[in-house]
């Protein structure tokens, strides 16, 4: 459900970008989202494809990059790989884990048209 | 003439087919052999007469409302508030909790300034449930939103009569660098708190729309977040809402008091929410017969303090490192 509201924040974003560098169209928008980040991305997709008719995103494409989770881990001392928050170290099984990688939940770039 | 192929016609280019042939990767050939140059990706078009271009932008999602959050958090500190993200599921008995804390606190420091922001989608049951303990408190109905954001805290904490009750309170504290909100002046010299340490100079209860999934990402310029948990709820919701338990500092197992009639098993709760947050601390109690809150109280008065489990951990593994080593020494 946050998602909507995430995708009216990039449409900001967007708008934002668009009152400093004019431009009339967005042809692709370019994401982050890593694993870790609380977004469910197929819901932010919808999100955004809801709000685009009428707007600067209206017919964009949207690509969403989805870094892998990373973390800390206290006992090995290293940094290993995380594919959800509550999973263990694959190293060593335990669960002291400081998520370090794949929280990012930005906007990359865009690619626009002028006319 | 177009800029972006150089024909004569003031063609549009949307109208190009897609199915002509390409003989690099820089031209396009459309189904009457003309050349497209620059028409389609920015990377292989010429600068400044492209018909796309890439904009960098680099920006977090969510900055926007952080920045605001940031502000929020200045303003709190700045007047040694500590401000509390209370988070959970509809029906964990957070109001509840709440005005049970409220009358409490009451009792412990009669004078110390309290007041409470409540979300909601809909209603101002709530709101009215603390104004009947006699703190004051604002409804913020979110309508369709699933969380509360950090610029609806800034207008709610503005009309609440929180900083003027420090104030008389004999509160005194500094003006912070930046400026904070518009209609937030002071004329006389303060000086003000710093946060984290010792008793604060007021509390400021945020309850959260009844929620584990959204309120995890919105950040409103809280010391903390406190997730409430109840017993009738089942001992894996850390695990099935992870994001949330990970964001928060606190988590309150609520309605302990009704575990001898449930499955509930807490040692399982404990650990699973451990796993997701190996930081998080953990107080048990019941709202209806007040086990635990002084616990909470004391952790509240006590101005949140981090939780030592890590610095514990670390002692730990210290000391088998060293004991480890010591054999070692000697061959």
């Amino acid at each position: 459900m946050h998602e909507l509201s995430l995708a009216g924040g990039i449409l900001s974003a967007v708008e934002a970008a668009a009152a400093a560098d004019p431009f009339v169209r967005v042809s692709r928008l370019r994401l982050e989202a890593g694993k870790l980040a609380g977004v469910e991305v197929h819901a932010l997709r919808f999100a955004l494809e809801a709000l685009a008719p009428g707007t600067l995103l209206a017919g964009a494409q949207i690509d969403i990059e989805e870094p892998h989770g990373q973390a800390w881990c206290l006992d090995c001392a290293a940094t290993v790989p995380l594919v959800e928050r509550g999973a263990p170290c694959p190293t060593c099984g335990g669960f002291w884990l400081q998520p370090t990688g794949g929280t990012e939940l930005r906007i990359l770039d865009l690619q626009v048209e002028d006319h | 003439m177009c800029v972006v192929c150089g024909c004569g016609t003031g063609h549009s280019h949307e109208q190009h087919p897609n199915n002509e042939s390409t003989t690099d990767s820089d031209v396009r050939v459309d189904a009457t052999g003309d050349l497209h140059y620059g028409a389609g990706e920015a990377r292989v078009s010429v600068p400044g007469l492209s018909q796309a271009r890439t904009i960098r932008i680099e920006q977090d999602v969510l900055g926007e409302n952080d920045r605001h959050a940031a502000r929020n958090r200045e303003n709190f500190i700045a007047h040694g508030v500590l401000a509390l993200n209370l988070v959970s599921s509809p029906g964990s008995g957070k109001t509840t909790l709440l005005c049970a804390t409220l009358l409490a606190l009451r009792e412990r420091r009669a004078g110390l300034p309290i007041a409470v922001i409540e979300g909601d989608q809909q209603t101002r049951n709530d709101a009215e449930r603390i104004r009947a303990t006699g703190v004051p408190a604002i409804q913020i109905n979110t309508g369709k939103g699933c969380h509360l954001d950090a610029r609806m805290i800034t207008e709610a904490y503005a009309r609440l009569p929180l900083h003027d009750a420090l104030h008389a309170a004999g509160h005194e504290h500094h003006h912070p660098k930046a400026p904070l909100l518009s209609n937030h002046h002071h004329h006389a010299a303060h000086d003000h708190h710093a946060q984290g340490a010792g008793e604060p100079a007021g509390i400021l209860f945020i309850e959260n729309v009844g929620n584990l999934v959204c309120p995890a990402l919105w950040d409103l310029g809280e010391a903390g977040k406190v997730a409430i948990l109840s017993v009738t709820e089942g001992e894996d919701k850390p695990l099935k809402y992870p994001d949330m338990f990970a964001a928060a500092k606190l988590m309150i197992l609520n309605k302990i008091d009704l575990l001898p009639h449930l499955d509930f098993d807490v040692q399982r709760c404990l650990d699973y929410a451990h796993q997701v947050n190996p930081q998080l601390q953990i107080i048990q109690l019941s709202a209806r017969d007040g086990t635990g809150l002084d616990a909470w109280l004391d952790w509240l008065l006590a101005g949140a303090p981090e939780s030592d489990r890590k610095a514990a951990r670390i002692a730990a593994l210290e000391a088998e490192l060293a004991a480890l080593k010591a054999p070692a020494k000697e061959a």
